[in-house]
């Protein structure tokens, strides 16, 4: 608790100083890239018939997904802090190598925890971080994917609270977390809303993202949440079937649970197990959801629907051959709730999806299950 | 009952129940009290024990394997509580097999099945507002953890909250054995006295007789947990009598009767 206290008190205290805010604009400009685009795809349009779709380039910043966003945030209250070893869990890899990259940009020992299943499924990252400098710890326990790791990390972080940050990677955990990388993230639907207007000169009908933990969509809507007529589509892992252990839809078969010192909606078994998960993107494959989308979602501002393995792997083709863009499978998931969704919306209106992180390290993956070679 | 210690230092046992099965777990427990332990702590086995180091990771996936649950911790808790009048029982769970039973019947189960109290280990005591008016409701005592990187004003605040016992924490970190208690226990024990009346149990990496007696210098009970369940782990087919082997060797160099330690005014410790 102690240190969960003194984040937050840096947090605030960082929130309203002015140099901060500057340095880490500066980084996110000179060093990480933005702003993002916001593309408009002319050609998927075209073919899917319906609603104006942009996509936001998220795919396009240092690093390869959004996950920087909030890693120079916090690097930056490390050094505030005057911590030195920073600590981090990783599904896919893409915050393990977001984290790592930061590290060595502020030269801070860096440890990564990743589940052995996902090692295996990511390697591209698990290579990225090493080289990068940072160790990766593989996790042998539970389902050795993103849970697991997220165990571990808290593991070493109360071992070692005093000279430790835990630098978490989504819109988890325990308060201030979930704020405080929400609002790291906020600058992706800041800048969204300042480029829509200026290229259609009015907000979209629909913003559509992929759903985690929910770092990406969480960042994309939050501009947005008093514009009442824009629709906050939520995209969850629909895995490969319907019974708990085949997907990781919170919401479609979760209930509310406290897991990893968050309280939201947990898929777990009758006696507040929680369930093993799964879903073909590593970074969708986890058992709850932030508790900002859980309260969207109650409130009925946001609604949120699953695309299974299959369709995201379809949707990825189609971007690939539509617009030359290959998304991760987490974005892909925004892909293919779009694809149903265009043709519903008129075609004056518009439709932005997130594509939150590039595909490259999904190759392995890919190549796998698509009959392309 | 009440959480009552008989001797200076108090034991608490704790043991992660199901591994390798739940009447196996029974015959341990009543050997960890024949063996002189004042409190059990019954463990329950949870998917994602975060605050447990490898020894009890392993003991909660083979005791899950079982199907053990929340439910059949408390049936095997009125089953020891039939054969163990005097000592204390308290249910040592995560927060969310609780929530899932629901807070309220928990509690009503547990003070049927004749258990004295509960120790939530991932429910700080600034999110414990339900749980303290049901614990309460039902007469059992809500114990807690108090961590060496707690200020002050926490402290009191876990003190003020708690019942039965305090258990301070005598290291940062997860449950396992450690090399030595680490100064960082003497100085939290000492921190905590000032804000409570309640004995003071100190736990975590307490594991061989030397460490038990030091802890017994300034802590009125100590709680052993890890080197249990690993002794469980090692002594496959003759765990019950292994346990109760450790037990008399852990105490063997401290253990006379005291006048400490009842949780209820005006009760008195039976021999």
């Amino acid at each position: 608790m102690a240190a969960l206290e003194e984040l937050e008190r840096e947090y605030e205290k960082a929130k309203r100083d002015r140099k901060f805010q500057a340095r880490l604009e500066e980084l996110l400009r000179t060093y990480a890239g933005r702003p993002t685009p916001l593309f408009y795809a002319r050609r998927l349009t075209q073919k899917l018939g319906g609603a104006r779709i942009y996509l936001k380039r998220e795919d396009l910043l240092h690093t390869g997904a959004h996950k920087i966003n909030n890693c120079l945030g916090q690097g930056l209250l490390v050094e505030r802090m005057g911590k030195h070893r920073v600590i981090a869990e990783t599904g896919a890899g893409q915050h393990g190598v977001a984290t790592a990259t930061v590290c060595a940009l502020l030269g801070f020992e860096c440890v990564v925890y990743m589940g052995t299943e996902d090692m295996r499924r990511q390697e591209l990252n698990v290579f990225r971080m090493r080289l990068l400098g940072a160790e990766v710890r593989g996790v042998e326990s539970g389902s050795r994917t993103l849970k697991d790791a997220i165990n571990e990390a808290m593991r070493d972080w109360v071992t070692n609270v005093r000279t430790t940050h835990y630098l978490l990677g989504s819109v988890l955990g325990a308060h201030p977390y979930p704020t405080m990388v929400r609002d790291f993230h906020r600058v992706i639907g800041q800048e969204a809303r300042a480029q829509i207007l200026e290229a259609e000169g009015k907000l979209p009908a629909a913003i559509i993202a992929c759903v985690g933990g929910g770092s990406n969509s969480i960042g994309i809507f939050y501009d947005f949440l008093s514009d009442q007529k824009v629709r906050l589509i939520g995209v969850e892992a629909g895995g490969r079937g319907e019974a708990l252990g085949e997907h990781a839809a919170r919401f479609r078969g979760g209930s509310p649970g406290v897991l990893q010192g968050t309280f939201s909606y947990v898929l777990q078994d009758s006696g507040g197990q929680i369930a093993l998960t799964h879903s073909i993107s590593a970074g969708l494959d986890y058992p709850s959801i932030g508790p900002e989308h859980a309260a969207l979602r109650d409130a009925g501002r946001a609604e949120y629907v699953s695309a299974s393995d299959a369709e995201a792997l379809e949707a990825t083709t189609l971007l690939a051959r539509t617009e030359g863009i290959i998304p991760a499978l987490e974005s892909a998931h925004a892909v293919a709730e779009l694809v149903k969704r265009a043709p519903q919306i008129k075609k004056s209106e518009i439709v932005i999806a997130n594509i939150s992180g590039r595909g490259d390290k999904d190759i392995g993956i890919m190549r796998e299950s698509l009959k392309i070679d | 009952m009440p959480l009552t210690f008989y001797k200076k230092p108090g034991l608490v046992v704790y043991v992660t129940c199901g591994d390798p099965n739940l009447a196996t777990t029974r015959e341990i427990v009543l050997a960890a009290i024949a063996a002189g332990a004042d409190v059990i702590e019954l463990g329950v086995p949870f998917s994602d024990p975060v605050a447990d180091g490898p020894v009890i990771q392993r003991a909660s996936e083979r005791a899950l394997k079982q199907g053990t649950s929340l439910g059949q911790v408390l049936t095997l808790a009125a089953e020891v509580r039939q054969h163990a009048q005097s000592t204390g029982l308290i249910v040592f769970s995560y927060l969310n097999p609780i929530l899932r039973m629901g807070m309220e019947k928990f509690c009503k189960v547990a003070r049927a099945a004749g258990v004295d109290g509960a120790l939530v280990i991932d429910l700080p005591v600034e999110e414990a507002g339900e749980y303290l008016r049901a614990m309460r409701a039902y007469d059992l005592a809500p114990v807690f953890l108090a961590a060496p990187t707690s200020p002050d004003e926490r402290l009191k605040r876990i003190a003020d909250a708690s019942g039965g016992f305090v258990y301070a924490v005598s290291r940062t970190g997860v449950t396992g054995a450690g090399q030595q208690l680490a100064e960082d226990a003497r100085k939290l024990v000492r921190r905590l006295r000032r804000f409570t009346k309640l004995p003071l149990a100190l736990g975590f990496g307490i594991s061989t007789a030397e460490q038990f007696a030091e802890a017994s210098e300034f802590a009125d009970a100590v709680v052993v947990g890890s080197a249990i369940v690993e002794t469980v782990e090692r002594n496959r087919g003759r765990e019950a009598a292994a346990v109760g082997q450790f037990v008399r060797e852990l105490t063997a160099l401290s253990g006379q009767p005291s006048a400490i330690g009842t949780m209820r005014e005006g009760s008195i410790p039976g021999f």
